[in-house]
């Protein structure tokens, strides 16, 4: 027999809320719906909360109904989110979804090839962090749904990001979502697939199949709701057999723009501790850089995770960028012009490059099949990073854009 | 309640609390003229040669001093929420049955709660100086006997020296004091930095009594306070809790978006050209106050930059400039942690300072004004850069206005504030109390950009290279709107019932606080 739930709750109270609120729903059998408001902004949001509540119980079809909103200043996708949950703990076959429109800043793509050196995760269930995260000018916000996501609140989680990935403004950063293990992650799909993700992270990835289950599921979501910008995939290798496998996942389809790194459970893995120097993952991270290049994508490396160790992270950056990686995980905004910094090239690099992209341009123009440097032959490998540092050193104001003239 | 428009738009009474009042003329536009007021003539005769004016309790003191009904009583917010004294006075005040008292605070505090049951029972008729916190919903509501009004620093000065309001009793807490009444903040368990609010009150008032809790022989040195203004002195066991004399307001602020406001703050003033040898600042407490400090030093360093002075609330962080070399002085207004308390006793650079030298509209000048740029704070903040700074976007008055009229003389004026609270606007069309006129605020910064006042064409030119957010301010409004999901509705007033009054930095009213509709 189906016990039929005639009460639900959604959402965060208490006195240490903020930007949250709290839903309670009790379904009744008359009297139609009786809203109780307690709100931080009564004053000044406090009619469009009431309006906004009203419309969502139509739409969800509550007719009669005790609903209790305990608001801290929450944010109206926060709102929408945490109401919708309220009622699909009361009706979990419903279909509906209340949509918010899709934010018109948002509406950009981005390249396989995009600049991923720093990527802010922020806790999916964490609306506060939000709004401002794109203000710190990260290369990508991810927004995530594994880790930092109680198991109680994943279906919380999914709504708030599906709602964030429509209404909040990224400021250009790319929109990144980290989804959790396969195949659990692929319930997850549905609330951002459809819902202008830019790339998925694909957790504790151990095997091209897992990939190809991902693309499947993907494309079949992008069909069903028409959805034709490009989503693109950044596997993260976390343990040992993930590493062994790591060109195979890294080759497994067109869509994945890069291969990350998470060393927690790799250090556990082969049963050692994780230093701040690294030696224990030496190898990995070696081995990891290898296979991505090997499959033409971006290497990235782990999250450093002393948020008050500023030099330390720049350290670790710098080895980072040694060891060819291109980005580094973020889990505070002030870690961003850190990593930006330290991946900046150097004046030497910048002066190289720039005499490199001049001989190349002057082949060009000459029509010259091979560029030379003085004496030197350069090969085409070499012209294209040369052109990757004077782009870098552009977003880093290291240089002008007329540089040329200089 | 008769109320007019004055020159800002506003409306505001033409009497409060039987007290004829000018309505706001502009900046600049009013000038009082006349005599100062006039202490009263005292002779040494009347008090002890031997130099001992120490009474048994307060209650001897306020007995001596001839407390009556509708008296004015001063005090000072040297101690912070750590005050224990105030509520003690005004429980003597209602044991000896006296009524209709006006308090005139430098500013209060939460701690000060414990004084509502007296301004319900009409010990205290109503508050002239700030209303923070629990009294300023209280007053919000409608609740207080008379008209509350709040003043700058400056404008407390002004008002004494104006003869608006006349002090018949200042009690002033020092945390180390002679039998003469020779006081200082600098020292004692209850250490506070310096005890300038009160010198106004030292002069003026008919009668001084001086409260410590660390009585020294004679002579107490330094006399911030001096002994020859002082009519009684009284030894309590402690004047409260010193955990919460100096603290607060000073932990540097770990919020993401706040660092990047002060990081902005301290872009701008080098951009601006403003961070040269020889400049000076304005600097408070406050989370994003102590922040952007500690960018400026990084700068500084880097270019090889020192300061003359650096005037402000001061902490731990300035005193370290102070003490790297980085600034000559710290002119210091008050004083927010121990490490600024340890430096004005210890070093003679770390200079205290009064309302008088710093804000005082009846001075011959004052140091605010000289100041090349004051970073402070507001609630909310116009299209036009009006501020304000004691209500919120619900109407409630919830901030007193500190020295933060007297700081928009500055030569560059910057408000370091985020665009919106949670889901509150602060850049919003109209101020819900205007404190500050957009003419004397330059800059607005917050984490979505940076908005300056059209009328610096000057700061506009000068930043215009670099590669900060500059943005109009009604962008910033736009984005903050689209955030919150519209424009906030108003908050609904009994526009008949005027609660407080907001002085201008001349004696003037700018504006009117309104009850909160029932």
């Amino acid at each position: 027999m189906i016990k039929i739930l005639k009460r639900s709750s959604a959402g965060k109270r208490g006195e240490s809320v903020r930007s949250d609120c709290y839903f309670e729903i009790e379904l009744k059998k008359s009297n139609g719906i009786k809203l109780d408001l307690k709100s931080k902004v009564e004053s000044m949001y406090g009619e469009s909360i009431k309006q906004m509540i009203l419309d969502m119980s139509k739409f969800f079809g509550l007719k009669d109904a005790k609903i209790l909103c305990e608001d801290n200043g929450a944010l109206p996708f926060v709102l929408a989110a945490r109401f919708e949950l309220a009622v699909k703990r009361l009706f979990p076959q419903t279909m509906k979804e209340y949509l918010l429109p899709i934010t018109k800043q948002n509406l950009y793509s981005t390249k396989k090839d995009q600049l991923r050196r720093s990527r802010l995760y922020l806790p999916g269930n964490e609306p506060k962090f939000f709004v401002n995260a794109g203000l710190h000018s990260p290369d990508g916000i991810i927004l995530d749904l594994e880790d930092s996501v109680a198991p109680a609140e994943k279906d919380a989680a999914q709504l708030l990001v599906r709602n964030a990935l429509r209404s909040i403004d990224f400021y250009g950063a790319e929109r990144m979502v980290r989804i959790n293990q396969l195949p659990k992650g692929l319930d997850d799909l549905k609330f951002i697939v459809p819902h202008n993700v830019s790339v998925i992270l694909v957790p504790k990835c151990e095997s091209a199949e897992q990939i190809h289950q991902l693309e499947k599921e993907v494309e079949k979501i992008k069909k069903q709701h028409k959805v034709e910008n490009q989503i693109y995939f950044m596997p993260i290798i976390e343990s040992t057999l993930g590493v062994i496998k790591a060109y195979e996942i890294a080759s497994a389809s067109k869509n994945n723009c890069a291969l990350a790194i998470g060393l927690e459970d790799y250090t556990a893995d082969i049963g050692t501790q994780r230093t701040n120097e690294g030696r224990e993952s030496i190898f990995a991270r070696q081995f990891l850089v290898n296979a991505a290049k090997a499959a033409g994508i971006q290497a990235i490396d782990t999250v450093f995770s002393d948020v008050a160790d500023m030099e330390g992270l720049r350290q670790s950056v710098l080895e980072a960028k040694s060891l060819g990686f291109e980005g580094k995980g973020c889990i505070h905004p002030r870690q961003i012009k850190v990593v930006h910094e330290a991946f900046a090239p150097t004046t030497e690099e910048i002066e190289k490059a720039k005499k490199i992209v001049l001989a190349f341009e002057e082949a060009e123009k000459k029509g010259l099949g091979v560029v030379s440097l003085g004496s030197k032959m350069i090969d085409p490998p070499v012209v294209k990073r040369a052109q990757r540092i004077i782009n870098l050193a552009l977003l880093n104001n290291q240089i002008s854009k007329d540089w040329r003239k200089k | 309640m008769k109320l007019v428009k004055n020159a800002a738009g506003r409306l505001v009474p033409i009497e409060v609390n039987g007290q004829t009042q000018i309505p706001f003329k502009g900046v600049g536009k009013y000038k009082p003229s006349g005599v100062k007021a006039k202490p009263l003539i005292r002779s040494c005769m009347d008090y002890p040669s031997y130099g001992n004016k120490v009474v048994k309790d307060l209650k001897t003191a306020l007995k001596k001093a001839g407390l009556k009904d509708w008296m004015t009583i001063s005090t000072h917010h040297h101690l912070r929420n750590g005050d224990a004294v105030t509520n003690l006075l005004f429980d003597t005040v209602k044991e000896m049955g006296i009524k209709n008292i006006r308090w005139f605070p430098s500013a209060s505090f939460p701690v000060h709660s414990h004084l509502i049951k007296y301004l319900e029972d009409g010990t205290i008729h109503h508050i002239e100086g700030s209303m923070n916190g629990p009294l300023g919903k209280f007053t919000s509501e409608g609740k207080m006997k008379g008209v509350g009004v709040l003043r700058s620093h400056g404008g407390r000065y002004q008002a004494i020296q104006d003869g608006e309001v006349h002090i018949d009793i200042a009690v002033i807490l020092a945390p180390t004091a002679d039998p003469f009444g020779n006081a200082t903040g600098d020292r004692g368990k209850s250490a506070c930095g310096l005890i300038g609010f009160a010198l106004g009150d030292s002069e003026y008032a008919d009668r001084v009594i001086v409260v410590t809790d660390n009585l020294v022989l004679f002579p107490c040195v330094p006399w911030q306070i001096q002994g020859n203004n002082v009519d009684y002195v009284v030894e309590v066991d402690s004047l409260g809790d010193p955990s919460k004399i100096v603290s607060g307001t000073t932990e540097v602020t770990k919020s993401p978006d706040r660092l990047l406001i002060a990081e902005y703050v301290a872009d701008f003033i080098e951009a601006a050209g403003i961070m040269k040898n020889g400049f000076s600042l304005q600097a408070g407490a406050g989370g994003t106050n102590l922040a952007f400090v500690l960018f400026l030093k990084e700068k500084m360093k880097a270019k090889g930059v020192k300061a003359r002075f650096m005037r402000g609330g001061s902490t731990k962080y300035l005193v370290e400039l102070l003490e790297e070399g980085l600034t000559d002085y710290i002119l210091d207004g008050q004083t927010f942690d121990l490490e600024g308390v340890r430096s004005m006793r210890e070093n003679a650079n770390h200079v205290n300072t009064s309302p008088f030298t710093s804000y005082n509209f009846h001075g011959k000048g004052n140091f605010a004004s000289m100041v090349d740029v004051a970073v402070l704070g507001a609630t909310e903040v116009d299209v036009n850069f009006n501020a304000n700074v004691v209500t919120h976007s619900d109407g409630y008055l919830l901030h007193g206005i500190g020295g933060w009229q007297n700081c928009l003389y500055s030569k560059c004026t910057i408000l370091a504030v985020p665009s919106f609270r949670d889901r509150i606007p602060v850049i919003v069309d109209e101020v819900t109390t205007l404190c500050g006129p957009g003419e004397l605020i330059d800059v607005i910064i917050t984490e979505r950009g940076i908005a300056i006042n059209p009328l610096r064409k000057d700061l506009l030119k000068a930043v215009k290279a670099s590669s900060l957010p500059i943005k109009d301010i009604k962008q910033i409004k736009k984005e903050v709107d689209e955030i919150c999901g519209g424009v906030p509705a108003k908050p609904k007033l009994n526009k008949d019932k005027v609660v407080a009054i907001v002085k201008w930095v001349d004696g003037t009213v700018l504006d009117s606080v309104f009850e909160i509709a029932k």
